[in-house]
C-alpha cells in the first residue's frame, strides 16, 4: 500500500502543490492529470524516491520512506520521461543491462520471451541509436515485466507508442494489477482499467488533504 | 538547552536574534579595533630587523586565521544542512562564503604589500601564502557553484559536500605545499622573530578577536538578508516593518 | 548478541558484500563497453594529452636541462589536463538520457555503483597516460630512473584525480559553464597529487628517493578510495533531486 500525507512540492521559489494526500491499496491504481507544468512529474519523482517533498511524508505499507531509501529501491521501477537507454548498447544489451541493474536476474530465454513480447525481437541485435522512439519505449515496457517490481511509476508511459503499444501497456498495467501490484500513472490516456481500481488526482485544482 | 536549539533553527525565529546581535557584534569590533590598531601601532615597539613595515602583521595575521576558521565554520554548517536538512544551515554557509573569500583576499593582499619591502617583490611561493592562495580558489569555488545552481535547495546540499570535501583537503594542501617549499628550499617567510614581544602578540590577538566579531556581525547581516530573499513568500515576511515600508510593496 | 542474531548480521553483510561487488561490477563492465564502442572518443582525449606535453618546449626551450627539470611538471599537468577534459562524460550522458536516475535507484548500493565508474574512467582515461608518459617524458630528455618514478607516480596518482575529479562532475550535472566551473572546483584539489606526484621524481633526480612523495601519494589514494565514492554518490543524489 502505497501512501501519501500532506505533500507539497516546489520548484525553486513558486509552489507547485502542498496538502496532498492520497493511499492506494495493492491492485489499485492511481492515475495523475493536470495541465502541464502543474507538478505531475515532481510527484512521480517523489514517489520514485528521487527527489524529497518540500513537506509532508510518504508511506510504503506503512513505514515512512526518504528519498533513495533502501526499501523503496528494492520496491520500486520507475519509467520517466527518457527512456533510459545507451545508444551504443544494442535493443538486448540494454533490456539484461537494465534489467540486472533493478537486481533481478533474467535468463538469455526469459529476454527473448520478452522482447518478443513487446515486439522486438527482430530488433534484438541492433544498437538502440537507430530504433524509433516508440520502439525505444517498448524496451522500457520489456524491462517493466522483467523486473518484477510491485509499485510501477509511469510519467507519460503512452508517450511514442503507437495503438499496438497502447494496448500492450494497458494489458501490463491490468495483469499487474491482477497480481496485487500498484501502479502510478500521469497520462492523459485512458489505460482501460475498471473505474473501481483507479484513483483519479488532478494536479492545478485545490486537493482535499 | 536543547528546546532553545531547535526553536532558534528557523529562519523565522532566528531573523530577530540575529538583528539584535548585530550591533553588540558590530560595536564590540569596532571597539576592539580601535584597541588593537593603538597596540599595533602606537605601543608595539619597531622590528628590530623589519622596521615599521612588520606592523602590517596586525592586519595579515588576523585576516589569515579568520579565512581557515571561517572555512571550518561553514564546513561545519554545511554538515549540518547536509546531516539534518534545515534550511537555516544552508543559509549560513551561503551567508558565510563571501566574508571567508574577502578575509582570504585580504590576507593575501597585505601579505603581498608585506613581501615587496621585505623580501623585494608581491610574490613569494612559501607554504603559507601559496596555500591562502588555493583556499581563495576553494572559496570562489564554492560561491562559483552556488551562482551556477538555480536551485536553493540543491546549491545548499552541493556546497555542502564541496566545502567538507574542501575542509578534509586543505590541510592536506597546506602541508604538501610546506613539503613542497622544503624541498626547494624556498623563501621562508618568518614573523619577526621566534618570540614575539608581548605587547605585538597582544595587539594580534586583539585585532583577530576584531576581526572575529566583525565576521559575526556582517556574516548575520547578510543572513538576514538571504532569509528575506528565500523566505520571501512566508507570511512573517510580508509582516515585518522593513518589508512593507518599501516603496510599491502591496500592502 | 546471541549467536542467532550474530549469524544474522553475518548474513546481512554478506548480502551487503554481495550487492556492492555486483553493483561494481555492472556499471565497470558496462561502462568499459560503452567505452570500447566509442573509441574514437578516447583516442582524440589521449591525443590531447600528447598535444599539450609536445606544446611546452616549442613554448620554452629545446635546452636540455632546462627540459629536463620541467618535464616532470609539465608532464603531470598535462595529466591533470586531460582528466578535467575527460571528466564531464562520466555522469552527464548518463543524465541525459535519464540512465542516472536508473542508476540511482538501484537495489545495489550507489556508492558501489559509482566506484565502478569511477574505475571504468580510470582504466580508460588514467591508464593510458600512465602508459603513455614514459614515451613522452624521451621528449623531455629524462633518463630511465625518473621516468620510472615518474610512471609510478602516475600510476597511483591518476586513480586520486578520477576519484577526486567524480565529485566534482557529479556536483556540476547539468549546470552551465560546466567544464570551466568544473575545473575552478577540482584543480585546487588536485594540487596535493601534483606537487607529491612531480616531486617524486623532483627527489629522484635530487638523489634523494622518492619513497616518501609515493608513500604520501598512496596514503591519498587509500584517503581518496574510501572518501570518494560516498561524496559522489551524495553529490549525484543531490544533482538528481
Amino acid at each position: 500500500m502505497l501512501e501519501a500525507q500532506n505533500l507539497a512540492a516546489r520548484r525553486g521559489y513558486a509552489e507547485l502543490f502542498s496538502g496532498m494526500g492520497f493511499r492506494v491499496k495493492s491492485g489499485d491504481a492511481l492515475v495523475v492529470t493536470g495541465p502541464n507544468g502543474t507538478g505531475k512529474t515532481t510527484l512521480l519523482r517523489m514517489l520514485a524516491g528521487l527527489s524529497a517533498p518540500a513537506e509532508g511524508e510518504i508511506r510504503w505499507n506503512g513505514h515512512p520512506v526518504r528519498p533513495f531509501s533502501a526499501e523503496l529501491r528494492n520496491v520500486v521501477a520507475y519509467a520517466g520521461h527518457l527512456p533510459s537507454l545507451k545508444d551504443e548498447l544494442t535493443t538486448e544489451e540494454n533490456l539484461a543491462a537494465l534489467v540486472e541493474l533493478s537486481g533481478a536476474s533474467a535468463s538469455a530465454a526469459e529476454i527473448d520471451r520478452a522482447l518478443d513480447s513487446v515486439a522486438l525481437s527482430h530488433r534484438r541485435a541492433l544498437p538502440a541509436r537507430v530504433l524509433s522512439a516508440g520502439q525505444r519505449r517498448r524496451i522500457g515496457l520489456a524491462r517493466l515485466i522483467l523486473s518484477r517490481r510491485p509499485l510501477w511509476i509511469l510519467d507519460e508511459p503512452v508517450t511514442a507508442l503507437d495503438a499496438a503499444g497502447a494496448a500492450l501497456l494497458a494489458r501490463m498495467v491490468h495483469d499487474h494489477l491482477d497480481r496485487g501490484g500498484i501502479a502510478v500513472a500521469a497520462t492523459h490516456q485512458s489505460l482501460g482499467l475498471e473505474p473501481a481500481r483507479v484513483q483519479s488526482l488532478v494536479l492545478g485544482e485545490t486537493v482535499p488533504a | 538547552m536543547a528546546l532553545n536549539w531547535f526553536k532558534l533553527s528557523s529562519p523565522a525565529s532566528f531573523y530577530p536574534v540575529a538583528g539584535t546581535l548585530i550591533p553588540w557584534f558590530a560595536g564590540g569590533a569596532a571597539v576592539l579595533t580601535a584597541i588593537g590598531l593603538w597596540l599595533g601601532f602606537g605601543v608595539a615597539p619597531t622590528d628590530f630587523q623589519q622596521g615599521e613595515v612588520y606592523r602590517i602583521i596586525f592586519i595579515h595575521v588576523p585576516s589569515a586565521w579568520l579565512s581557515m576558521f571561517l572555512y571550518v565554520v561553514m564546513a561545519f554548517w554545511g554538515a549540518l544542512a547536509l546531516g539534518f536538512g534545515t534550511r537555516l544551515s544552508g543559509m549560513m554557509t551561503q551567508a558565510i562564503a563571501p566574508t571567508g573569500a574577502l578575509m582570504t583576499f585580504i590576507a593575501l593582499w597585505t601579505g603581498s604589500l608585506w613581501g615587496r619591502p621585505t623580501w623585494g617583490t608581491y610574490w613569494a611561493w612559501d607554504a603559507r601564502m601559496t596555500s591562502e592562495l588555493i583556499l581563495l580558489f576553494l572559496y570562489l569555488g564554492i560561491i562559483a557553484l552556488r551562482q551556477a545552481i538555480g536551485e536553493p535547495r540543491r546549491a545548499d546540499r552541493a556546497c555542502a559536500v564541496l566545502s567538507i570535501v574542501g575542509v578534509v583537503n586543505v590541510p592536506i594542501i597546506y602541508y604538501s605545499v610546506k613539503w613542497w617549499n622544503t624541498l626547494h628550499q624556498g623563501a621562508s617567510v618568518k614573523l619577526t622573530g621566534a618570540s614575539m614581544e608581548t605587547t605585538m602578540l597582544a595587539g594580534m590577538l586583539v585585532m583577530s578577536v576584531a576581526f572575529w566579531f566583525y565576521s559575526i556581525a556582517i556574516v548575520l547581516a547578510r543572513l538576514r538578508a538571504i532569509i528575506l530573499e528565500r523566505e520571501r513568500d512566508a507570511a512573517w515576511v510580508g509582516a515585518l516593518p522593513e518589508v512593507r515600508n518599501v516603496a510599491g510593496v502591496a500592502r | 548478541m546471541s549467536a542467532e542474531a550474530q549469524t544474522s548480521v553475518a548474513a546481512a553483510t554478506h548480502a551487503a558484500g554481495d550487492a556492492a561487488l555486483a553493483g561494481v561490477r555492472w556499471a565497470l563492465a558496462r561502462d568499459l563497453k560503452l567505452a570500447f564502442r566509442s573509441r574514437a572518443e578516447l583516442g582524440v582525449q589521449l591525443l590531447f594529452y600528447v598535444i599539450v606535453v609536445t606544446l611546452f618546449p616549442l613554448a620554452t626551450t629545446p635546452e636540455r636541462n632546462l627540459l629536463a627539470t620541467m618535464g616532470p611538471g609539465v608532464l603531470w599537468v598535462a595529466a591533470l589536463l586531460a582528466s578535467l577534459l575527460s571528466l564531464p562524460r562520466l555522469f552527464a550522458t548518463d543524465h541525459a538520457d535519464g540512465t542516472l536516475e536508473q542508476i540511482a535507484l538501484s537495489p545495489y548500493p550507489l556508492e558501489a555503483l559509482v566506484s565502478g565508474k569511477i574505475a571504468a574512467h580510470w582504466l580508460t582515461t588514467g591508464l593510458p597516460v600512465v602508459l603513455l608518459a614514459p614515451l613522452l617524458g624521451q621528449q623531455y630528455y629524462m633518463d630511465g630512473e625518473s621516468l620510472t618514478v615518474l610512471a609510478a607516480g602516475l600510476l597511483i596518482g591518476t586513480p586520486i584525480l578520477s576519484l577526486l575529479g567524480a565529485i566534482g562532475a557529479a556536483l556540476t550535472l547539468g549546470l552551465r559553464g560546466g567544464g570551466g566551473l568544473l575545473a575552478l572546483l577540482i584543480l585546487p584539489l588536485y594540487v596535493p597529487v601534483l606537487i607529491f606526484g612531480a616531486g617524486a621524481v623532483d627527489a629522484t633526480r635530487a638523489g634523494l628517493g622518492a619513497t616518501a612523495n609515493l608513500s604520501l601519494l598512496g596514503a591519498g589514494l587509500a584517503l581518496a578510495v574510501v572518501g570518494a565514492p560516498f561524496a559522489a554518490a551524495a553529490a549525484v543524489r543531490i544533482a538528481l533531486d
